[in-house]
């Protein structure tokens, strides 16, 4: 016993204060929100969409990506020869619409509002998710996963995951959808009691990912499902999945309002 | 020694290639029976598959056995016409799943198969043959199937799944109980089947590294690294020692990260929740060290074809040592507390036994293996890439349990930690990456990689033209499911998220 409470003091706090904070710091590395200067496309090049595994990028109006498709794997950048393609440190990738994830140059990204009126009320502070895994490989629901953990603590803003639809305000989903999985979220989703929410988390859930047109899955939940809130990435990071949720429950607002 | 030199088998090492016409073509009888004495000599299937024949009514049928004592790889190849060969699960058991898997592909019944079932829940690949219900037509209704049960007054049943209480992956599991005394759990998977094989026929293009990638989520550096050495063998290309050893750090950090998350999610399961907490939070810290290596917390766009995709310099190698110390201390004592604390041995010792030669027989792999008492390890057995130069030892315990397979991950944390930061002080200098050519056409690759779970086995058969005709994955779990189904036999029905969090199996690794 004396070893655990020595083990307790020496691991100390370590719940990070965002979002009345800066959040953690990311890699340098990190891959967040794609930048296009069009003024460096070559005419007639399509070497970015040729590239690209998931045909997230339309040249038909100045390059142009949908961050729903997207991979974030830089493909695209590596074979652009004029670096008109940049993968910046922008975490937040949480949005309202479905169309709001196709990006051009100079676009900036309509993050998510908040959920309004009765739903807000009901659910602002206090949302329980149902996550469904649904045909993906378990990296976004690993993600998921980490705000459940001591430095994330998800639990601090209202927000659980719970064992059963029933006890639910919502489904967290994520995958391309499985044609073996389509039964169960549809069974999942009836079960939970209305009003209810669907929030689609990485690019599988939003579009197939990397799976898209496989006739094993249904690119995703869209028209399955009616999604309230999508947030892009492969997987998304934690930091980018707790902004998306904080964003619906309208803890970030008054953020928004003071940058 | 086994099929060395037998008229079977051509015989390569890991990670080569060979022409396809050197692999003898043989009947099947003949090459079942080769099967039957190589693993009866020592040997182990790693992989087992079939493929399209330009002759429809035919398939092909392609083994490979890992002969782990010289490491080497047997290959051997038949061709068998019609509906059904003989089945070698009987006379060798750890084939079952792969029969299985042949039936369920390509509508060729394994004759005498004691448990055959469907393993996903797929369409055929060879249409108009097809074994099981609903393959032909809307496509097979996932879940539905023969299920062992036990008869009896007292007996009942307890079905879970495909949606489980936690944040995890889909899978269905039937129980059949006396009270709370299991007598038999049957795994039923394949919702998370997203068709990836059938995917990287026609490849490599421009997804197949990202198929690699997802095979399964908490494995890409494994999965994309084996991906690379069949690319690699194809291509006879050679990476530099500098990207051996970076591919090397990469995947002891996934293993890292994975190992000391479980320890953390077993404490959990006996709720032991000083141990949860603090293995929650530092399998973090491995994983943001692989995010500082690439950007990504799952290592993805590290591992690339012809070597690695993100170099490091001197300060990277500073900061990375310096979290790496930071964070063995930390894990030494969250997790030293586990083996200290008697209502944590209490739960773990003796909980979900697999006896030795049920696990050697079902041919388990990685640590599951090694928590029975059998040295299997690629990294020791196989050894490819840094591994031939820097050798890892082979972390053993002898007891099968859940406690068994949570110390395994401790030995195997200590050595990880002691092998990244060897290599990341005496990184050799050179390119991270080499140019990679064409694939070589008409050839067969073997790669195995040690994943955190274990083995990892890609094989890739080329056409004429050097594409993918074939592309086979054998996740670690799909050799071990079935391990946990054994392991669950006679214990408490509350006692199976212990053992199936012991085990940590992959779905989608083995849905593909």
């Amino acid at each position: 016993m004396i070893d655990v409470i020595r083990a307790r003091l020496r691991q100390g706090h370590r719940t990070m204060r965002y979002p009345d904070a800066p959040p953690p710091p990311l890699p340098e590395r990190f891959r967040g929100r794609p930048r296009i200067d069009a003024s460096r496309c070559p005419v007639g090049c399509s070497d970015c969409a040729d590239a690209c595994p998931t045909g997230a990028i339309d040249l038909r109006e100045g390059p142009r990506i949908d961050l729903g498709r997207c991979l974030f794997c830089t493909d695209c950048a590596s074979a652009c020869p004029e670096g008109a393609l940049d993968y910046g440190g922008d975490y937040r990738l949480a949005v309202r619409e479905r169309g709001e994830l196709v990006i051009g140059e100079d676009e900036e990204l309509r993050l998510a509002d908040a959920l309004q009126g009765r739903l807000r009320k009901l659910f602002g502070r206090s949302l329980k998710l149902r996550q469904v895994s649904a045909g993906g490989c378990n990296a976004c629901e690993l993600d998921v996963n980490v705000l459940n953990t001591v430095g994330w603590d998800l639990s601090r803003f209202g927000i659980q995951f719970v064992a059963s639809p029933r006890h639910a305000d919502g489904l967290l989903v994520t995958g391309a959808l499985s044609q073996n999985m389509r039964l169960a979220l549809q069974k999942t989703y009836d079960a939970v009691p209305a009003p209810k929410i669907v929030i689609a988390v990485g690019a599988c859930a939003i579009s197939g990912g990397p799976y898209i047109d496989h006739p094993e899955v249904a690119n995703g939940v869209e028209g399955s499902l009616p999604v309230d809130l999508y947030i892009a990435g492969c997987p998304p990071h934690p930091l980018t999945i707790l902004d998306g949720l904080l964003r619906l429950v309208g803890r970030l607002e008054r953020a928004k309002a003071g940058s | 020694m086994s099929a060395n030199g037998s008229a079977e088998f051509a015989t390569i090492g890991n990670g080569r290639a060979i022409a396809r016409a050197k692999v003898p073509l043989v009947p099947p009888a003949e090459l079942l029976r080769g099967v039957s004495a190589a693993v009866a000599a020592g040997a182990r299937v790693a992989a087992f598959f079939g493929m399209l024949d330009p002759d429809p009514d035919d398939v092909g049928l392609v083994v490979v056995l890992a002969d782990d004592r010289n490491a080497r790889l047997h290959l051997g190849r038949t061709r068998v016409s019609g509906r059904a060969f003989d089945s070698l699960t009987p006379a060798c058991p750890q084939v079952h799943l792969f029969e299985r898997e042949i039936a369920e592909q390509y509508g060729l019944r394994p004759e005498g198969h004691p448990w055959l079932k469907p393993v996903r829940f797929q369409r055929a690949y060879r249409r108009g043959y097809e074994i099981f219900s609903g393959q032909g037509g809307e496509g097979p209704a996932i879940g539905v199937t023969d299920f062992y049960r036990v008869e009896g007054d007292e007996v009942h049943e307890v079905a879970v799944g495909p949606v489980h209480a936690g944040v995890i992956e889909p899978g269905h599991f039937r129980f059949q109980c006396h009270g709370e005394n299991v007598f038999h759990l049957e795994i039923s998977l394949g919702y998370q089947h997203r068709g990836v094989e059938q995917a990287l026929r026609g490849g490599p293009d421009r997804r197949s590294l990202h198929y690699a990638e997802t095979l399964a989520g908490d494995t890409t550096v494994g999965h994309t690294s084996a991906y690379c050495q069949v690319v690699e063998a194809l291509a006879r290309c050679q990476k530099t020692p500098r990207a051996q050893a970076l591919r090397g750090i990469a995947l002891e950090l996934e293993r890292l990260a994975n190992h000391v998350g479980d320890l953390g999610a077993l404490a959990n399961d006996v709720a032991f929740l000083p141990t949860a907490a603090y293995c929650g939070r530092l399998r973090g810290d491995f994983l943001n060290m692989t995010a500082s290596l690439c950007g990504s917390r799952f290592g993805r766009g590290m591992i690339r074809p012809g070597g690695v995709g993100f170099d490091v310099d001197a300060a990277l190698v500073r900061d990375l040592l310096a979290r790496l110390d930071a964070a063995e201390r930390d894990t030494v004592n969250a997790v030293e507390l586990l083996w200290s604390s008697s209502s944590v041995m209490a739960r773990f010792e003796e909980t979900g036994v697999l006896a030795r030669d049920v696990a050697e027989s079902l041919g388990l792999v990685g640590l599951a293996a090694r928590a029975c008492g059998l040295p299997r390890d690629v990294r020791h057995d196989h050894p490819s890439g840094i591994f031939r130069f820097a050798h890892i030892p082979v972390s053993t315990w002898n007891g099968g349990d859940v406690f068994a397979r949570a110390y395994v991950r401790w030995l195997e944390v200590q050595r990880s930690i002691d092998f990244v930061r060897e290599q990341l002080r005496s990184l050799p200098p050179g390119e991270a990456r080499s140019r990679v050519e064409a694939l070589a056409p008409d050839h067969v690759a073997v790669a195995l990689a040690e994943g955190w779970r274990g083995e990892l086995c890609h094989v890739a058969l080329t056409d004429a033209a050097g594409r993918f005709e074939r592309y086979k994955v054998v996740d670690p779990s799909f050799h071990n499911w079935m391990g946990l189904a054994y392991a669950l036999r006679g214990q408490q029905i509350s006692d199976f998220p212990l053992c199936n969090k012991s085990f940590n199996l992959s779905y989608c690794g083995h849905d593909l």
